[in-house]
This record gives structure tokens, C-alpha cells and sequence, in this order.
């Protein structure tokens, strides 16, 4: 049968629902694919930092110079081939939704977000408020699991995580508030146009606000060194400590990494100009260096999660008590006192309003 | 078409959760089904063309209130057996409220003299302007003091709350952070030059 001809003769909102959920599973896709791939990013540049070699062994269905290609392949062969141990006195309901619950928002949040000048899942007016409203769902799958484990340990580091992304997401919210005075929108198509011009990223007025978002999502993550909910040290390994293959890598690995990419792609949004090329406004326009396009993009997503793997690499993990007085006590007054900052460069029209 | 199946599909989950709130036997569960009756409204309210009211009421309500409600009932060791034995005393009189609630519904629904036509408010107000854009052209503007008020209101509240549950204890062994962090090398450490032992 015909197929461009099938699907010409559907009807139009057939033909709607049919090329979005495409697109939505490619964007899945990409994504699973990146977060399979994140992890050996992850341990090849961490041992490359600590001077070591990383995963060296499998190959890519055994094509040369290919060794360690294959190991978030074969990580996932061996996490989905292993068994799920529920714990006796574990609530069971709870123990196997609380890893579907964490991955929803992961993956719901990537439908605003504006890949290039022309391709976005979702151009919603309110795209800004989707993302705050999505990114505060991605704790309820830790505490659920902290809880249904029926575990001292779990339930710690359930609460160590949740008192930790409530205190962060204030702080990033305060930072996007910035964001949003200078575009004048919500619409995340719309935060990235309004960065176009030379001096026109975001990070250059707001630089104060653009450093707590990346720290604040650093934290909202659970990454180093803001990793005291698995803190292996203190609570063997926090809210996921029954948790074992296909639940672990669901509940622990997906999530998590997905979550990473999307912060290191929202910073790139709101502060870095997103799919705007970096010598937009330094370069004739007709350049193609000056085009907009998701190369930029990918480039810098790619800087800011290097940025993740560096900084665990680097630096030792927080006391729990140091992490809440970070959030609560030094990211939300300093982000206070910038948005006030602002309103001054709105007054006297300096900065992005000096137009 | 579609927009029937989705309300007909909310409103039945809304429905179910609303009851799973109140018949769960695990408190835990029943703030889980609170999550889900939040969702499922807030579904509703975006086939409404609510975009802001519903993403808000996400953001605030199970973003927020119900992690902190989670974050507390997870901690307190209920005894359902004993938070059981007046129910039948006391379902009649839940009944009666259940029944004056509906009864109150009903009337501002269906009374012509309050013209609350269901499906002309949804056909003006869903496909016009961004509404977040045109709530926050109101609130600025027409109802700022009121607004102001509120948000003071609030923040009162905060504070009050605060201080009545902060006591301060006289012998308490606390860490001061701000010394903590503001310590430098020279503070703690002294380098000693040893003298090396002669050789025998």
C-alpha cells in the first residue's frame, strides 16, 4: 500500500496526532540514547581527570579502535537481565511506581524545549511555567522510594533529598524571574530570541543569576557535590538502596542523567542564548558563522555537561548543613538582591532595556 | 470530539482519586491520590484554556504543598485502627456536608438566574490572548494593592509561624557555618620544623 498516499487521505488531526508523536519519540530517542552514552561520558572523562583510562573493554559490535563504545550497552543488557528484589516489608504498589513516577517529568519536561529556530515539540505561551511546574515533580519518585523501601537508610536520604530540591528550586526560580523580566515572555522561543545581538546572552547582565541557576540545578540533579541524598559514606546509598536492575536504572540512572542534560540544555536557553550562535551581532549577518542553528546548542550542552563531570571530578561532596545554608541563606537573598538589580537597569535603561 | 473523551477521561480519574483520598488506608496513599486528583483538575482546567491556572496549580500545589505534606506524613507513625473507630459516628454527619456541598454545586450550576453557561464560557474565553499575559495586566494594574496586601498577608504568615516554633535552647552545641567556611590554612595549621635525628 501506498503510504504518503494513506496518509494523505487521514484526517487532519489524525495526521496531527501521527507526526507529533513521531517527532516525540524521536526526541525520546535522542535522549535515551544521550543518557546511555552520558554515562561512559561520564566515566571516561572522570578517569581521564584522575588519571586513568575508563571503560576500555567492550567494543561497538567489534569494530576496532571502538573500546569502551560498547559499555552503556552491555550496562543495560546487564541491568535489564537482572532481578528485581522487592523487599519484604516494602509497600510493593509504591516500590514500582516510584521509578516511573521519577522518569515522567524527566522525559515531559523536554517537550518545550526549543531545539532550533524551527523545531520545538510544544510552542507553548507559558513554556517557563511548564518547566518550574515539571522540574518540582522530579521529587516525588525519591521520596516514594526513600518511603516505600522501608528502610532508615532510604528514608534518610529520601528527606535529605527532598528538604534539598525545595530549598534549590526557590533559588531557581528567583533566577528564571530575571530571565523572564529581560525577555518579557514565557515562551522559551521567544527568551531565546530576545538574547539575539552582540552583548545580548543573558549571562552578560545577569551573570549573578546565571552562576546560582547551574549551581542550583548542580543541587536539583543530586550530582557532586551536592550528592548527600546516596551519600555512600553516611547512608550506603540513600533513597535507591533496595533498588536493583531494571527499577535501578529506571528510577536511578535514566532520571538523573536525563534531568542533567536538560539543565545543562535550560541554562543554555536562558542564559547562553540557546540555538543563537555566539558570533550573532559580531559577524555580518549573512555570515554562516551568524546563523542561528541546533549546532550552537549542542555545543554548548555539551560544555555545560563536561561542566557536571568536571565539577564531580573535582570537588569533595558538602556537609548536609553547609548545602541548606547554600541554598537557603546565600543563592536566594543574592538572587533577591539581582532581580531588585534589575528593576535599577530597567529605570535607568541600561543593560538589555537600553534600547 | 476529542476534547468530550479527554473531560469524560479526567473527570473520571478526578472522581476515583477524589474517593482513593478519602477510602485509602495508607495516609501516604491517600496524599498520592491527592497528587493525582491535583493533576487530573488541572487537566481539566487546561481543556478549559486555563494554561496559567492549571500549570500553577501544579507548580504550587503538587510541586510544593503536597511534597512537604508527603515530607511530613511519611514521618508521623498514624494508627489507622484507632483513627478508624468513629467512622460510623461520625459518617453521617460527613454525608450530610458531602450532601449540602453538592446541593450548593448544583444550584450555582444549573439556576438560570446565575447564567452560568458552561459551554459559552469556555468558547470566548479558551482561544483568545495568553492568559497568563492578561492575568498579570490585571493584577498589576487593576487589583495591584490588592495583590500587595496578599503577598504581605502571606509573608506575615510565614514569619508568624516561624516564630512560634523557634525556641531558642541555651545549651545547644551548634556549628557556626559563616566561621567555618570563612577559616583559612593559617588558622589550623602549623608547620613544625623537626629537627632530624643523628644518624647512629
Amino acid at each position: 500500500m501506498n503510504l504518503v498516499g494513506f496518509y494523505a487521505s487521514l484526517d487532519p488531526w489524525v495526521q496531527t496526532a501521527l507526526l507529533k508523536t513521531l517527532e516525540i519519540l524521536g526526541v525520546l530517542l535522542v535522549v535515551v540514547f544521550s543518557v546511555a552514552f552520558m554515562t561512559l561520558a561520564e566515566r571516561k572523562v572522570i578517569g581521564w581527570i584522575q588519571g586513568r583510562m575508563g571503560p576500555n573493554r567492550v567494543t561497538l559490535i567489534g569494530i576496532p579502535f571502538t573500546e569502551g563504545w560498547g559499555q552503556p550497552i552491555a550496562d543495560v543488557v546487564k541491568l535489564l537481565f537482572k532481578e528485581i528484589v522487592l523487599p519484604a516489608n516494602a509497600d510493593r504498589v509504591l516500590f514500582l511506581l516510584a521509578p516511573m513516577i521519577a522518569l515522567v517529568p524527566a522525559f515531559a519536561t523536554w517537550a518545550v524545549v526549543p531545539f532550533s529556530p524551527a523545531f520545538v515539540l510544544a510552542d507553548i505561551d507559558a513554556g517557563l511555567l511548564y518547566v518550574l511546574a515539571l522540574t518540582s515533580l522530579g521529587v516525588y519518585g525519591i521520596i516514594l522510594a526513600g518511603w516505600a523501601t522501608n528502610s532508615k537508610y532510604a528514608l534518610l536520604g529520601a528527606l535529605r533529598s527532598a528538604a534539598q530540591i525545595v530549598a534549590y528550586e526557590i533559588a531557581m526560580g528567583f533566577a528564571l524571574v530575571g530571565v523572564l523580566m529581560v525577555a518579557g515572555s514565557l515562551n522559551l522561543s521567544d527568551i531565546v530570541r530576545s538574547q539575539s545581538g552582540a552583548f545580548g546572552w543573558n549571562v552578560i547582565w545577569l551573570a549573578p543569576l546565571a552562576v546560582i541557576y547551574f549551581i542550583s540545578g548542580i543541587a536539583e540533579t543530586n550530582r557532586a557535590p551536592f550528592d548527600v541524598a546516596e551519600g555512600e559514606s553516611e547512608i550506603v546509598a540513600g533513597f535507591h538502596v533496595e533498588y536493583s536492575g531494571a527499577t535501578f536504572a529506571t528510577l536511578f540512572a535514566l532520571p538523573e542523567y536525563a534531568n542533567m542534560i536538560l539543565i545543562a540544555v535550560l541554562t543554555s536557553v536562558m542564559f547562553f542564548g540557546g540555538w543563537l550562535s555566539p558570533f550573532d551581532g559580531y559577524l555580518p549577518a549573512t555570515s554562516f558563522l551568524a546563523q542561528p542553528s541546533f549546532v550552537w546548542l549542542l555545543g554548548k550542552i555539551v560544555f555545560f555537561l563536561f561542566c557536571f563531570l568536571w565539577f564531580r571530578a573535582t570537588f569533595p561532596r558538602y556537609r548536609y548543613d553547609q548545602i541548606m545554608r547554600l541554598g537557603w541563606k546565600v543563592f536566594i537573598p543574592l538572587t533577591l538582591i539581582w532581580i531588585f538589580v534589575e528593576g535599577l537597569m530597567v529605570y535607568w535603561h541600561v543593560g538589555p532595556w537600553r534600547h | 470530539m476529542l476534547i468530550n473523551i479527554l473531560f469524560y477521561l479526567f473527570s473520571a480519574t478526578l472522581i476515583t482519586a477524589s474517593l482513593g483520598v478519602v477510602l485509602a488506608r495508607n495516609s501516604v496513599h491517600s496524599a498520592m491520590f491527592l497528587v493525582l486528583a491535583f493533576f487530573t483538575s488541572s487537566g481539566l482546567w487546561l481543556l478549559l484554556g486555563a494554561e496559567f491556572l492549571a500549570i500553577v496549580l501544579v507548580l504550587v500545589y503538587v510541586g510544593a504543598v503536597m511534597v512537604l505534606f508527603l515530607f511530613v506524613v511519611m514521618m508521623l507513625d498514624v494508627n489507622v485502627a484507632q483513627m478508624r473507630e468513629g467512622f460510623t459516628r461520625y459518617a453521617p454527619l460527613g454525608a450530610l456536608i458531602a450532601l449540602i456541598v453538592i446541593a450548593e454545586i448544583c444550584y450555582v450550576v444549573w439556576h438560570p438566574s446565575l447564567k452560568l453557561d458552561m459551554l459559552g464560557l469556555t468558547s470566548d474565553v479558551a482561544a483568545s490572548a495568553s492568559n497568563t499575559r492578561s492575568l498579570g495586566l490585571v493584577l498589576y494594574t487593576k487589583y495591584a494593592y490588592p495583590f500587595q496586601l496578599a503577598a504581605v498577608l502571606l509573608l506575615l504568615a510565614i514569619v508568624a509561624a516561624i516564630t512560634l516554633t523557634m525556641r531558642q535552647r541555651p545549651n545547644l552545641k551548634k556549628q557556626d557555618i559563616s566561621a567555618q567556611v570563612a577559616v583559612r590554612k593559617g588558622d589550623r595549621l602549623r608547620v613544625v620544623q623537626v629537627a632530624s635525628e643523628k644518624r647512629p
